[in-house]
């Protein structure tokens, strides 16, 4: 991880002015958009190796019915022999930590405070970004909500140590329920990563209507710069609501006041619609900057330029509106009267179409092209199918009649999988794979980037697809332990995890390698097809790029 | 290589170092009963152990009944939803079965089929030129109306479906309350003289001698009429849980201060089992939900046997023997008064 950081001193060559602060001065007070895209990167990365591990826990936990390994675990973090209930609170920690930090720590750092701050401003032809020093403030205030939430593991939260609410921190079970400091570390540890995105999401709004080059109008605009500036949009309007919600939390649980208690006159399902409100428009957080990525891997290695750019720009709008107004379909089974459980059905069904669009205007590019399948475009092609099957899925889900049985069973895990871990991490890995050389001024190796593809893809689909077949048999989510009945399925599952292990240490020895052996990247590695402006400068761009500014025509 | 080792260690380690700083909490053990009816068990327990049957209820009146393998409860390596046994949740079923299954293949057997074309066609060597085209207006229209209307056949059955399921309990529908309690539930029934039954977890060795399923199975069931509506008031007493029964397409969240009402009509008799659905705390997999569907006859005979009053029968003091006898399921004060009049 340390290794992309030493890579920075590669770009020393060759440009006068680039003249480049100190050590500690460079990362650790950082005010310039590329190192601290690359910060975000490496704070990914750690992260998702953290909660990665965590789910690599859960299925070594799952993988036969009983518990194996729970009490040996809590046991060590107590330092004294735990028990059972402890063991089981454990199992709630580790569910809700991995979920936490993925949402948190991995796939937003990753795609909006990585690639988004490193190509936000190439692609428009920006300097930086409009508030370097802001954008410093957003990253280190990751680092202190990491670390509280993993701190939180080793304080008392109730029946053991560490927040054992899920990742949603439903009321009471997080208010009444957990007993001790933990949650409240989990919530501030919520706050600092929400002020964070918020801060982000200013910075980006303000530099992509602000600092474009001149001729570049909205509508000239690269499709990854419009996924995050819906995406900016989306934050700023939905991580206020989120802080709102766990602020009565905290408030509620330190200071007496009852929002979400039904005996001072509050109610429980308020906190739920706050945090839904958040929560679904947080779902397309996590993807639209992927649907952008895709756009210009599918673009590039079919040497085309996209199918109906404006109705593929317009489909991430529409997402990002509608997915303002579907929230309660994550509440159908709380007791809802059956008008809202209609409205929610549809709108939650209008969502497909402009997805549709956009799978479809992929297909598009790609027809008449003229293809090659380099390590992003096998990752993109592998985002395109395996979104699908997790939007179909979700279709199934949007039916509040259909969703009574599968609501909280492994099938909704399944469903957000599908788009998150194969769609969100896969778009990930695509543009890393893109990017990547772009961003180190070494190639990756194909051989080991086509190797990590296809074993993570045939991991993840044994992990995940079985528990399709789980939940419609009616397992639930959030269990440590199961009945027989659910033994097979599972264990399949766990077997799919080690082999998405061994794609992702592939994936680590590809960047060991890379850094030390990879070949130097021209600038414009990807040829023709690479059209956008991060491709007229060299790889690694200078340390401080366009001084003066790109003409678009 | 070495670095990601070492970070991969590091986060194992923090997941797992001993905490020793941390004052643990003792913990309190749940209560395996619920506290009210302690007083009452103790007196009872001795002589119901010792010739009880298993539900501890006077075996002349209800004997619990062997779940059917298979039936109400998941199967080895299922693919497809339980067997449904009630009139929404074979429309639910179907509706997936017949409607949505068939889109869900179809679409992603479409993007493959379109994916596989496009790799084979239009790859490098296959087309080295590619083309310029970046529009097509009566494609684009094509497919945003298909996804419409596919949309909407969907749409129909479904919101249909959620009106059946919403219809309301006609006046003279039987009245369970469900309660969900960290963690166990109790059922009370109050147009039957509002004893209240709460239900844990059978072990596992009690589960086996029983021939039930572990982790399913519980000492004590809802027992509801089979083929009739049953009004379901469901709340919490704690936190949020979730009342499911898979084989009934139901599921419903007790929320503490809300009571939330659903019909739950089950037409066959025999035994379903579900599992609290949603978090709860530390033994969330641990309280499952037992349904007992009786016939009418059964049914009353349970609720004799309960200490219980029929509806429509008169409040003669029915089956003393069997109030004070029962030993695990609990009869609320005013009516084990009534019962022993």
């Amino acid at each position: 991880m340390t290794t992309i950081t030493a890579d920075g001193h590669i770009d020393d060559h060759a440009h006068d002015a680039d003249h480049k602060p100190a050590f500690f001065q460079r990362w650790f007070m950082s005010t310039n958009h590329k190192d601290i895209g690359t910060l975000y990167l490496i704070f990914a990365i750690v992260a998702g190796i953290i909660g990665g591990g965590i789910s690599g826990l859960m299925r070594l936990e799952l993988a036969e019915p009983g518990i194996q390994y729970l009490q040996a675990w809590a046991s060590m973090s107590n330092g004294s022999e735990a028990s059972m209930d402890q063991a089981y609170h454990l199992w709630n920690v580790l569910i809700t930590a991995h979920g936490l930090i993925m949402v948190f720590f991995m796939v937003m750092p990753a795609m909006i405070g990585g690639f988004g701050n490193w190509f936000v401003p190439l692609m428009i032809g920006a300097p930086d970004m409009a508030f370097p020093r802001m954008n410093n403030v957003s990253f280190w205030l990751l680092v202190p909500a990491l670390l509280l939430l993993l701190g939180s593991s080793f304080v008392p939260g109730g029946t053991g140590n560490g927040a054992g609410t899920g990742w949603t921190v439903y009321a009471p079970l997080s208010t009444s329920g957990s007993i001790g400091p933990a949650v409240d570390m989990a919530i501030l540890s919520l706050h600092l990563a929400g002020a964070s995105s918020i801060l982000g999401a200013i910075n980006f709004i303000t530099t992509i209507f602000n600092m474009r080059a001149p001729g570049m109008t909205l509508h000239k605009m690269p499709l990854f710069v419009w996924s995050v500036l819906v995406t900016a949009f989306l934050l700023l309007l939905a991580l206020p609501v989120l802080a709102a919600a766990i602020t009565m939390l905290l408030t509620d649980r330190n200071f007496g006041t009852t929002f979400y208690d039904a005996a001072g006159g509050g109610d429980p399902v308020l906190y739920q619609h706050l945090f839904w409100f958040f929560g679904h428009p947080e779902v397309y957080i996590m993807i639209l900057p992927g649907f952008g990525m895709v756009s210009h891997i599918i673009s590039t290695f079919s040497r085309k330029p996209i199918f109906g750019y404006l109705g593929m720009a317009y489909a991430m709008v529409a997402i990002g509106v509608v997915g303002f107004v579907v929230w309660a379909h994550h509440m159908f089974t709380t007791g809802m009267s059956v008008n809202v459980k209609m409205y929610f059905t549809a709108a939650t069904m209008v969502i497909a179409v402009p997805t549709g669009i956009k799978i479809f205007s992929w297909i598009a590019t790609m027809w008449g092209g003229s293809m090659t399948f380099k390590t992003p475009m096998m990752w993109a092609l592998g985002f395109i199918f395996m979104f699908t099957v997790g939007g179909v899925t979700g279709v199934v889900l949007a039916n509040g009649g259909i969703d009574d049985n599968l609501h909280d069973t492994y099938y909704v895990v399944a469903h957000f999988h599908y788009v998150l871990s194969l769609g969100a991490v896969f778009s990930i890995f695509a543009g890393f794979y893109y990017w990547f050389p772009k961003m180190s001024g070494r190639m990756y190796n194909e051989l080991l980037g086509q190797l990590h593809f296809w074993i993570f893809f045939i991991g993840v689909n044994i992990l995940f697809f079985p528990q399709h077949f789980l939940g419609q048999q009616g397992m639930p989510r959030r269990y440590a332990d199961y009945p027989e009945q659910f033994a097979y399925w599972n264990q399949i599952s766990s077997l799919g995890y080690a082999v998405m292990l061994v794609g992702v240490l592939i994936f680590f020895v590809n960047i060991a390698y890379s850094m030390f052996a990879g070949r130097k990247a021209e600038g414009n590695y990807w040829g023709e097809g690479a059209t956008t402006l991060e491709w007229t400068l060299s790889s690694p761009p200078p340390f401080h790029q366009f001084e003066t500014l790109p003409q678009i025509k | 290589m070495t670095h990601f080792l070492k970070a991969w260690i590091l986060a194992i380690g923090l997941i797992l170092t001993p905490a020793a700083l941390s004052a643990q909490e003792a913990l309190p053990e749940a209560p395996v009963v619920n506290p009210a009816a302690a007083s009452e068990l103790e007196a009872a327990d001795v002589p119901a152990a010792a010739e009880a049957p298993a539900s501890g209820l006077d075996p002349a009146l209800y004997t619990p009944m062997k779940p059917t393998p298979g039936i109400g409860m998941p199967v080895d390596g299922g693919i497809d939803f339980q067997q449904q046994f009630s009139e929404t949740g074979e429309t639910a079923h179907w509706i997936n079965n017949a409607i949505l299954v068939p889109m869900m293949v179809g679409v992603s057997l479409l993007v493959l089929f379109l994916l596989f074309w496009v790799v084979f066609r239009f790859r490098r060597g296959a087309n080295p030129e590619p083309s310029k085209t970046t529009h097509n207006t009566f494609i684009e229209i094509i497919w945003t109306v298909i996804p419409v209307l596919i949309l909407v056949v969907i749409a129909v059955p479904s919101i249909s479906l959620l009106a059946r399921q919403f219809e309301p309990a006609p006046e003279e529908a039987l009245t369970v309350k469900v309660t969900g309690y960290q963690w166990y539930w109790g059922y009370s029934y109050p147009d039957n003289g509002d004893f209240e039954v709460i239900s844990n977890m059978l072990p596992a060795d009690e589960a086996e001698a029983r021939g039930e399923p572990y982790q399913l199975a519980a000492d004590n069931r809802m027992v509801i009429p089979v083929g009739k509506p049953v009004k379901l008031l469901i709340t919490a007493a704690d936190v949020i849980h979730s009342f499911a029964i898979p084989s009934a397409w139901f599921k419903l969240d007790a929320v503490p201060g809300r009571i939330n009402e659903k019909v739950l009509q089950i037409d066959r008799e025999g035994v379903y089992y579900g599992q609290c659905s949603e978090l709860c705390g530390a033994r969330h997999g641990f309280m499952p939900i037992t349904v007992e569907v009786l016939s009418e006859e059964k049914f009353n005979n349970w609720v004799r046997a309960n200490g219980g009053t029929v509806k429509g029968e008169a409040e003669e003091p029915v089956v003393t023997e069997a109030a004070a006898n029962d030993a695990t399921s609990e009869t609320a004060p005013a009516d084990a008064a009534a019962a022993t009049n």
